[in-house]
C-alpha cells in the first residue's frame, strides 16, 4: 500500500508545489455510506432486496473510465491518471491530487488488460498525469484511515496484482511501461512509476519522488515500493533507508544518481523526450504490426447473494457454512483446428472466455464475500478437449494473442494462489482436471479424489481421472517462479520426474495419490464425510491463522520480489495496519491530516 | 461383501447394519483383527462355553438372553439406546440446538479423541484379567469374570462402531489402533497408566469393579449427554451393562466381608488367616488402594479440556439435564481441591467451567461411599464394631492438587519419611499380596466355593449356586 506524502500536518517542505494535501480540512468529515460511483457497485436486481450494501464490481471499460485517459497513437498509448475527486468508491473521502481508492484502480487493471488483449498495435504504454504538477499522490490516505483492516489488505493486493501485471506486460508482452512522471509523486503515486520500466521524472526543480509513508503515515509504502526500490532500480539500501524516511522526497539530478529514477528531463524537451523514448522503447518490442486485436465484451454474469453464473464458471455461496462451491466448465465444443480459427471465436475462445471468468470471479468473491473462508472448487467436462485446447495454445505460443491468453491464465492462477481462502479440490467422475484446469487442483491447499465411482453412478460413468499435460511444465508458473508440479515436489526431483513420464496419460485415484498429485482419494463410501468434515473442520479455525498457513505453504521455494512483495512486504504492512501506532485512534494513519501528531508506543516489537 | 443378513446375524444390531455398507465394509476388516486379539490377550483359561448373557435387542426382552456358549463365538453385538427425535442439547454454548446426528467438522478432533479414550480401556480391561481364570474361587465367579470380559469386548465394539460409523478413514486408522496396544506392553501400553497394571488376584478384581469400573460408568455418563447422539445413545446402552459388572464388584466384596465377619465373629477373633480367609485390614487396604488409584483416573481438579468439551457439547455433567442451573455455567464458581499457600490440604474458588473434573470426581466419590455403607451393614449385623472406610481425598494420589503431598487416610499431611514409614499400614505390602495370591486357588467343581469368600445368595438367571456355568475344555 502506498498512501502518500504532502499533508499539511507534517514538517514537509513540499508546499512550493501547492500540494494542499490530499486529506487536508477541505475533505468531508465523517464516513460517508457507501455510494454508487464511477466503476464499481452493482444496482441491485430485485432479487436481491435485503442485501445491505452494494458489491463492488471489477468490471469496466474504456468508455466508463472516471479516472483515467487512454489516447491511443500506435505504436504508443498514453494512460493519463485523471482522478475525480468525487469520484471514490465511498463518500467518505475526496480523491484529491490523484490520490486513488480501489475503484481508480479497478479502470488501471481494466486498460492494462485490454491494451494487452485488444492492442496488438501498442508497444509502448506511457502512463502520466493529467493534472498539473502532481503525477500520483498515491492511496488516499482518508480512504486508508477510515477503511476496516480487511478493506485496506484487499485494496494492496490487487493494486499490487495490478501492478505486477504492469511488470509481466513488459517483459513478456513487448508492451513496455513508461512513467512520465510529470509531476510529484509520492507513495503509491511513485511506486506505480516504480512498476514502468522507465522512469522519467519531470524536472522542474520541484517535482520529487518519494515515499513519505513511514515518516508521515507510519506505515509502509507496500504496493511493492520498498521491495521495488532495491530489488529492481537496486537502490543501496542506505541510500533506500534515507529516501523512504525522507517524507519530502527527492528530486533532479539526485533522483538519477541514486537510481529513484531513470532521467529527470528539463520541462522544455519533456513532451519530446517522453515520445522519443516511447518510440524506442516500441521500436525493441516484438508485437507484430499488423496484428489485430480481439474485443473484450461484457461478461454475461449473473449476480445474487448467493450465486454467481457465467458461461463457463459458475459458483454458489453458502453463507451458513462460509463455503463457496465453484464450478469451473471445460469446453462445450473442440478445439479449433488453428490458431486463425481462435481470432474468430474472439473472446469467446475458451481458454480466454474461463480466464476472464475465473479472474472475475476470483476478485468478486475476494472483495465482496469476506466470511467465506472455503472455496470448493470442481470442473466438469471433457479432458480430452481442455487437452486439445492447450495444444492450440502451446503450438501457437508465437502468436502474440495465444502468448497473452497464456500469460493471462498465468496471471489468474497467481491471484488464486496469494487468495486468502481456503482451497480445496475436488476430483470427481466427469471432471476434467487435465492440463490447464489441472493447475487449480495444483494451487489448491488440499484436494480429494474419488476412487472409484460413486455408488449411485449411472452405470458407464468413467472412474475420476486427471492428466498432467505440457501446461503443468513451464508456462504457468507461481510468483516464486516454479510451476506449481516443481513447488509440489520442492526437493523431490524423482518425483517430479515420475510426474513428468506420465505427461498425457490418464491417472486414476489411486496413480495420482502414489504419485503425490492429490491429498487423499476416499471411495464412495468415505467421500461426503471426509469432504464435509473437512471443510466444516477448517471453518471452524482461525481464519487469520489459516491465511497465514496457506500462504506460507503454498510459496515454497525460492523468494523472488513477487513472493516478497504478498509474502514480506504485504505481511509486514498487514501487521502494521493492524497496530495501534498506525491504527489506533492515535497512531499517525488516523491523526494525519488533523494537525495533530501521533503518538507512538515506543517499544519494538 | 458378504450378505448382508449374515452380519445382522452373526452382529446383533439396532444400527442397520445391513444396510450401511461403509459400516459393513469397515466391520469386514476389523472383525477378524478383533477374534486374533480375543485368541490372543482374551481369557486365558482354555473354556468350552460359559453361561452367557447375550444382548440382542436394547428392549426389555432382547437386552438379556442366557445361553451357554463358547465364548469365541459370542455375539459382540452393536447397541444404542433408542433414539429421540426430539433431543436438543442440553448443555453448551449450543444448548436448545438439536441435538447432532453427524459429527461436526468443527468437532471432529475432540470427539474422536473423546471416543479412542473411552474405547481403550475397555480392551484394557480384558487384558488386565486374563489371567484371573486360573484361580476362580468357583464356577459362578468364573462365569461373572467372563461375562464382564464379553461385555468389555462389546463396549470395544461399540465405540469402534462409532469410530467406524462416523469417522472416516481416521476413524477407521483409530479402531486398528485400539486392537495394536496392550495393557502393559512396553511398545504400546494402553493410554491411561491405571490400565496398565495386571489385576493379580480375585480381591483386586472385585475392588477394580466397583471403584475403576464405577470411574467407567461416571465418564459414560457424561458422553451419554453428549450432543452428539449416536455417542450419547451407545454410551446410554453401555451403562446398562456397566450397571451388572459394578454389580459384581459390589456383591464380590460383600461377599468376601461377609466370609471375614462370620468367621470373626464365630471364633471372636481379628486373626482370621489361620481360617484361609481375607483380614478386615488387608481388605481395607485394598480398598485404600483401588480408591485412590480410581480418583486419579478423573484427572486434576481444573481442566481447560475438560471446559472446552463442555461448552462445545461433547461432554456434559453426570445427570446433566437434573441440575438446576442455566447449563452454561459461564458465570458460576466452584471450590476444587487445592493445597493452600502454605502448602497445606485446603481448596480454592475457581470458574464452574474450569472445575467440571472435580464435580464429576465428587458424583463418584458420593457413590462408592454407598458401597462402603453396604460393607458396613454386614459386619453390624455380624456384630462386629470394626467398620471400612474410603481414604481421604488427598491420601495417595498421583495425579491432581495432592500429588505432591503426602497424607494418611484420615487426611493427616506427612512428611516424605513418615509417609515410607506408615504406608505399609494403609496399602497392601508385599506380605499382604503374597497372602492373597496364597488363597487364590482355583475351586472349578459345581457348588464348590473358596474358602475366602461366602457364596452368592442368588445364581446367575434364576440358577442355582451349583449350576454348571462353565464348562471347561
Ligand atoms: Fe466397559
Ligand atoms: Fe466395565
Amino acid at each position: 500500500m502506498a498512501p502518500t506524502a504532502g499533508g499539511q500536518g507534517s514538517g514537509a517542505r513540499l508546499r512550493s508545489d501547492g500540494l494542499e494535501g490530499q486529506a487536508g480540512s477541505g475533505s468531508r468529515a465523517g464516513s460517508g455510506s457507501r455510494a454508487a460511483s464511477s466503476a464499481p457497485a452493482e444496482s441491485g436486481s430485485a432479487a436481491e432486496v435485503g442485501q445491505t450494501s452494494s458489491r463492488v464490481s471489477f468490471q469496466t471499460e474504456p468508455a466508463r473510465y472516471r479516472h483515467w485517459r487512454l489516447a491511443i497513437e500506435p505504436p504508443v498509448a498514453t494512460l493519463a491518471m485523471d482522478v475525480a475527486e468525487d469520484g471514490g468508491l465511498d463518500a467518505g473521502y475526496e480523491l484529491k491530487l490523484n490520490s486513488y481508492d480501489l475503484g481508480v484502480d479497478i479502470e488501471l487493471y481494466d486498460a492494462v488488460q485490454r491494451l494487452r488483449l485488444e492492442h496488438p498495435e501498442v508497444r509502448t504504454v506511457v502512463i502520466t498525469s493529467a493534472k498539473e504538477k502532481v503525477f500520483s499522490a498515491g492511496a488516499n490516505i482518508r480512504m486508508l484511515a477510515t477503511s476496516a483492516h480487511a478493506t485496506k489488505v484487499n485494496f494492496c493486493k490487487f493494486t499490487n496484482e495490478t501492478r505486477n501485471g504492469i511488470e509481466d506486460a513488459t517483459a513478456n508482452s513487448g508492451q513496455t511501461y513508461i512513467a512520465a512522471v510529470n509531476g510529484t509523486a509520492s507513495g503509491g503515486g511513485y511506486e506505480l512509476a516504480l512498476a514502468c520500466q522507465h522512469i522519467m521524472l519531470i524536472d522542474d526543480r520541484s517535482a520529487v519522488v518519494s515515499l513519505p509513508e513511514l515518516p508521515l503515515l507510519g506505515v509502509l509504502p507496500g504496493t511493492g515500493g520498498l521491495t521495488r526500490v532495491t530489488d529492481k532500480r537496486q537502490v543501496r539500501r542506505d541510500l533506500a533507508d534515507y529516501f523512504a524516511t525522507r517524507a519530502e522526497g527527492i528530486g533532479g539530478a539526485r533522483a538519477v544518481a541514486w537510481r529513484l529514477v531513470d532521467e529527470a528531463v528539463p520541462r522544455s524537451e519533456w513532451d519530446q523526450s517522453v515520445a522519443a523514448r516511447a518510440q524506442e522503447f516500441a521500436a525493441r518490442s516484438p508485437r507484430p504490426p499488423d496484428g489485430r486485436g480481439i474485443q473484450l465484451t461484457a461478461l454475461d454474469k449473473s449476480r445474487s447473494g448467493d450465486s454467481i453464473g457465467y458461461r463457463h464458471v459458475s459458483a454458489r455461496l453458502d453463507h451458513a457454512a462460509g463455503e463457496v462451491s465453484i464450478t469451473v466448465r471445460g469446453p462445450r465444443q473442440d478445439a479449433p483446428a488453428d490458431v486463425r480459427a481462435l481470432y474468430h471465436e474472439g473472446d469467446a475462445f475458451w481458454p480466454l472466455a474461463v480466464t476472464r471468468e475465473l479472474d472475475d470471479l476470483i476478485l468478486d468473491l475476494r472483495t465482496n464475500e469476506l466470511e467465506l473462508g472455503t472455496w470448493v472448487m470442481r470442473t466438469e467436462g471433457d479432458s480430452q478437449r481442455v487437452l486439445a485446447y492447450d495444444r492450440l495454445l502451446l503450438a501457437g505460443a508465437g502468436d502474440w494473442l495465444v502468448n497473452e491468453i497464456i500469460l493471462y491464465l498465468k496471471r489468474t492462477l497467481k491471484r488464486l494462489d496469494v487468495t486468502s481462502r481456503s482451497l480445496i479440490a475436488l476430483i470427481e467422475p466427469g471432471s476434467c482436471y487435465a492440463g490447464s484446469l489441472l493447475e487449480l487442483a495444483l494451487a489448491a491447499d488440499r484436494s480429494y479424489m474419488l476412487a472409484g465411482q460413486f455408488e449411485d453412478s449411472e452405470p458407464r460413468a468413467e472412474a475420476a481421472a486427471i492428466v498432467v499435460g505440457d501446461m503443468n511444465l513451464g508456462p504457468l508458473p507461481m510468483g516464486n517462479g516454479l510451476t506449481r508440479l516443481h513447488a509440489r515436489y520442492l526437493g523431490d526431483p524423482d518425483a517430479l520426474d515420475r510426474v513428468c513420464k506420465q505427461v498425457g496419460d490418464l491417472l486414476l485415484a489411486e496413480d495420482a495419490e502414489r504419485l503425490g498429485l492429490i491429498t487423499f482419494a476416499p471411495d464412495d463410501i468415505d467421500w461426503e464425510d471426509e469432504v464435509r468434515i473437512a471443510v466444516e473442520e477448517r471453518a471452524s479455525f482461525s481464519a487469520d491463522a489459516l491465511t497465514g498457513m496457506e500462504a506460507n505453504y503454498r510459496f515454497s521455494g525460492p523468494e523472488t520480489m513477487e513472493t516478497k512483495i504478498f509474502g514480506r512486504l504485504a505481511a509486514w504492512q498487514n501487521w502494521i495496519f493492524a497496530r495501534p501506532n498506525a491504527a489506533g485512534p492515535d497512531g499517525a494513519l488516523r491523526r494525519y491530516g488533523t494537525g495533530q501528531r501521533a503518538r507512538f508506543d515506543r517499544k519494538r516489537v | 461383501m458378504p450378505v448382508a443378513a449374515d452380519y445382522g446375524e452373526k452382529i446383533p444390531n439396532n444400527v442397520r447394519l445391513h444396510e450401511d455398507r461403509r459400516l459393513q465394509r469397515a466391520l469386514e476388516a476389523w472383525q477378524p483383527n478383533f477374534l486374533s486379539w480375543w485368541d490372543a490377550m482374551g481369557p486365558a483359561l482354555p473354556t468350552r462355553d460359559v453361561y452367557l448373557r447375550t444382548a440382542v435387542n436394547v428392549g426389555r426382552e432382547g437386552w438379556a438372553q442366557f445361553a451357554h456358549v463358547p465364548m469365541r463365538d459370542y455375539r459382540w453385538g452393536i447397541f444404542l439406546a433408542e433414539r429421540d427425535q426430539d433431543r436438543v442439547v442440553a448443555f453448551g454454548e449450543h444448548k436448545g440446538e438439536p441435538a447432532w446426528d453427524k459429527v461436526p467438522g468443527e468437532y471432529r478432533a475432540d470427539l474422536q479423541r473423546l471416543i479412542v479414550i473411552q474405547g481403550d480401556t475397555e480392551p484394557a480391561s480384558v487384558e488386565q484379567q486374563r489371567n484371573l481364570g486360573a484361580t476362580a474361587p468357583s464356577l459362578y465367579d468364573l462365569r461373572n469374570l467372563f461375562q464382564v470380559n464379553v461385555e468389555e469386548g462389546r463396549h470395544l465394539w461399540a465405540m469402534v462402531y462409532l469410530l467406524q460409523a462416523y469417522f472416516g478413514r481416521d476413524g477407521r486408522a483409530e479402531a486398528d489402533q485400539l486392537l495394536r496396544r496392550s495393557s502393559g506392553s512396553l511398545e504400546s501400553p494402553r493410554i491411561l497408566g491405571a490400565f496398565n497394571e495386571e489385576t493379580p488376584d480375585w480381591l483386586s478384581f472385585y475392588m477394580f469393579t466397583y471403584f475403576t469400573d464405577r470411574d467407567g460408568k461416571y465418564q459414560l455418563g457424561t458422553l451419554k449427554e453428549s450432543a452428539f447422539d449416536p455417542l450419547s445413545r451407545t454410551c446410554e446402552f453401555m451403562l446398562k451393562e456397566e450397571a451388572h459388572h459394578m454389580m459384581v464388584g459390589t456383591t464380590g466384596i460383600d461377599r468376601v466381608v461377609e466370609r471375614t465377619a462370620q468367621l470373626m465373629a464365630e471364633h471372636d477373633t481379628d486373626e482370621v488367616v489361620g481360617h484361609g480367609a481375607i483380614p478386615l485390614k488387608v481388605i481395607q487396604k485394598y480398598l485404600n488402594f483401588h480408591y485412590s488409584v480410581s480418583l486419579d483416573l478423573f484427572g486434576g481438579e481444573t481442566s481447560t479440556n475438560v471446559a472446552n468439551y463442555y461448552t462445545a457439547g461433547l461432554k456434559g455433567r453426570w445427570m446433566e439435564e437434573r441440575r438446576r442451573d442455566d447449563h452454561k455455567l459461564t458465570d458460576d464458581s466452584i471450590m476444587v481441591d487445592a493445597l493452600t499457600e502454605e502448602g497445606e490440604i485446603g481448596q480454592a474458588e475457581v470458574a464452574a467451567l474450569i472445575g467440571l473434573n472435580t464435580d464429576l470426581r465428587r458424583e463418584y466419590i458420593e457413590d462408592c461411599q454407598s458401597g462402603v455403607s453396604r460393607w458396613n451393614k454386614i459386619l453390624e449385623s455380624a456384630g462386629l464394631p470394626q467398620r471400612l472406610k474410603l481414604p481421604h481425598v488427598a491420601f495417595n494420589r498421583k495425579v491432581g492438587a495432592f500429588a505432591r503431598i503426602e497424607a494418611s487416610p484420615d487426611g493427616e499431611q506427612l512428611s516424605a519419611e513418615q509417609w515410607q514409614h506408615r504406608k505399609g499400614d494403609w496399602l497392601p505390602t508385599d506380605v499382604d499380596k503374597t497372602y492373597i495370591r496364597s488363597l487364590m486357588q482355583p475351586v472349578y467343581e459345581r457348588g464348590k466355593i473358596a474358602a475366602w469368600i461366602a457364596p452368592p445368595r442368588h445364581g446367575i438367571n434364576g440358577q442355582p449356586f451349583d449350576y454348571e456355568y462353565v464348562h471347561l475344555t
